[in-house]
């Protein structure tokens, strides 16, 4: 089954499968939270992540090897769980081809694989369509789930939820920018990620949202609790938008009067394997009920 | 009363042991990258352990004090200046009002920790007053001090004894080639075998880009990877795999060319493949090392880790037991 390997005396590193699935991610998931239920004196963190996941644990407290026995055991019991969820599902407003991550795209044009077309023409045509304006339609026509937040700040990892013949690849920038936008849609292999803050970045990009996900100081209205907005398990939908309505949400967001849509919803992985665009359109229902 | 900033150096943060716990969510445990210089510091001048001081790259600050404190330098060889007297490292020195605090050339190492008593208190975030500039959470508003800057005082603790200092057998540097041990594992399988000896067989050296974040090394020969068919999702270069977690100290090797170790502000995951991780004891010694030192990766067991642990968290004892 899984691999377990560890990362110096510090960690554990358990890779589910070598490739992504909502079945590896959905394993992660359990384990992770098998681990942060059992309450284990000594473990510092436990980091799900797409089709693996990490505990970091301190070695005077408990031994590696006692540590990794211990998470085998729990894997046995995590199989026989049921792959559900409790979640919510968030509208996330998307800018498509907006000018800031235009220019950035401009700048560094000298590590794409492509400079001579534009990030969206680039993977428009590797996926085989004959416009952008298909391509982003099938970016924002399903929804897609946070499998991962890291890599810095509440940065979301999203997975497409269509069947894998229909899922859009695409590879990254040949060596990675400087600099991204803040708030990027970028796209690298099989996800989306949201760049939560500004900052270097190998994956292309899309466009930008007007929504904010990080806020360290933690005075935009939804984000008061915690300063990260997402969790692994979150169902989202991109909704594209216009400049003008860019405008009136970065300002909604400014004044503090922006709330996401966002639904608690219920998801199943064997329902959602079983019958994919019923399930999404359950989703959309459920997203946009009132 | 606080510590007025005059001049900076190159980077400055304040730092204390980091704010573990919401690495799943990118946010790195931070804290300063030599914890047994810090600790050590923070011991000389009374405070607790977890108390917040300056973590100083290559160049020290220029601060002025505006009450009577107890400072100690420790880490890398940056001796401290007092009105432009030197004064030694590793020893409890004691700054009178108005004084100003000011670092000699660096002799050794790359960081020195700068304790005062009391601590630096500026507000936490999440736990730590640790300076992590790309999520902006610590240190001044998020960012390193600058000059104009007004460093916050803490209350003063045990009172401490100017003077004392921590032995010299009790104090770490890494060598001039330094060692770092590093237990393979991760995706180790990922490598030929020719290159699992060559990594350990060749020297390297500390690139340039070497910070908080992680440090490159160079000049050591290109790995090659075993052949396969790259997993869905994994990405096209051999060096990739499905976006996982990266553990602290864990070692990346982009496209098989140059090695990065990722320190206290790591990324917390993404797409390339590590083919081990840099054992907790020498964590540390990382923190000192120059742009260019020579660098050798030594391989070790699980057992050979725990002992190095081990040997590091009595010399700490030593230190606590010979400044108690």
């Amino acid at each position: 089954m899984s691999r377990y390997t560890f990362g110096g005396d510090e960690h554990i590193f358990v890779e589910v499968d070598e490739e992504m699935s909502l079945e590896a991610f959905f394993t992660s998931l359990a384990m992770t939270n098998a681990v942060r239920d059992a309450k284990i004196d000594g473990v510092t963190e436990i980091c799900p992540a797409n089709a693996s996941f990490q505990i970091k644990f301190d070695p005077d407290k408990i031994h590696p090897q006692k540590m990794m026995d211990m998470l085998k055991e729990m894997e046995q019991t995590a199989d026989k769980q049921e792959a559900k969820l409790n979640t919510r599902i968030v509208e996330v407003p998307v800018y498509y081809q907006d000018p800031w991550t235009h220019e950035t795209m401009m700048r560094f044009r000298d590590r794409h694989q492509d400079p001579e077309a534009t990030d969206l023409e680039y993977a428009a045509r590797v996926n085989g369509f004959d416009s952008v304006e298909k391509f982003i339609e099938a970016h924002h026509s399903a929804p897609w789930f946070v499998s991962m937040v890291g890599f810095v700040s509440g940065l979301p990892f999203l997975y497409q939820m269509v069947d894998r013949s229909r899922q859009i690849q695409v590879p990254k920038y040949v060596r990675p920018r400087t600099d991204t936008p803040k708030q990027t849609i970028g796209y690298g292999g099989s996800f989306t990620a949201l760049y939560s803050v500004r900052g270097a970045g190998g994956y292309q990009m899309f466009g930008i949202t007007p929504m904010t996900i990080f806020d360290p100081k933690q005075e935009t209205p939804y984000l008061r609790d915690f300063m990260v907005f997402f969790k692994p398990g979150d169902i989202v939908k991109w909704r594209p938008i216009d400049r003008e309505e860019y405008d009136q949400i970065t300002a909604d967001v400014e004044a503090g009067r922006f709330e996401p849509r966002m639904k608690d919803v219920e998801f199943s992985l064997d329902d959602f394997n079983a019958d994919m665009d019923g399930t999404n359109a359950k989703l959309m229902e459920a997203l946009y009920a009132d | 009363m606080p510590i007025n900033v005059i001049t900076s150096g190159i980077m400055t943060t304040i730092q204390d042991l980091g704010r573990p716990g919401y690495y799943h969510l990118g946010i790195p445990m931070g804290g300063a990258m030599d914890r047994l210089a810090m600790r050590a510091a923070n011991l000389l001048v009374g405070n607790p352990e977890t108390a917040a001081g300056l973590e100083s790259v290559f160049v020290g600050p220029e601060l002025e004090f505006t009450e009577d404190a107890m400072v100690a330098v420790c880490g890398a060889e940056l001796p401290p200046k007092l009105d432009g007297e030197e004064h030694p490292t590793w020893t409890a020195l004691e700054v009178k009002k108005g004084q100003v605090l000011s670092f000699d050339f660096l002799k050794a190492g790359a960081r020195a920790y700068i304790a005062i008593s009391g601590g630096i208190d500026t507000q936490p975030h999440l736990g730590s007053r640790s300076t992590y500039p790309i999520g902006a959470l610590g240190g001044v508003d998020g960012r390193a001090i600058q000059p104009g800057d007004s460093l916050p005082l803490g209350k003063p603790g045990v009172k401490a004894r100017a003077g004392t200092s921590v032995p010299v057998e009790h104090r770490r540097l890494p060598g001039t080639t330094a060692k770092l041990r590093m237990l393979p594992g991760l995706y180790w399988h990922r490598i030929t075998e020719e290159s699992q000896r060559s990594f350990f067989d060749d020297t390297w050296k500390v690139a340039n880009e070497a910070d908080r974040m992680g440090y490159r090394f160079q000049g050591g020969r290109p790995l090659d990877f075993v052949p396969r068919e790259q997993p869905f999702s994994a990405g096209s270069d051999p060096s990739n795999i499905t976006d996982a977690c990266y553990p602290y100290g864990s070692v990346q090797v982009p496209s098989g060319q140059e090695p990065i170790v990722l320190h206290r502000d790591a990324v917390s995951g993404g797409g390339y493949f590590m083919l081990g991780t840099v054992i907790s004891a020498d964590m540390d010694l990382i923190g000192q090392l120059q742009p260019n030192t020579p660098v050798q990766f030594v391989s070790v067991d699980m057992e050979t880790a725990l002992e190095a642990r081990k040997h590091r968290n009595s010399l700490l004892a030593s230190i606590r037991e010979t400044l108690s």
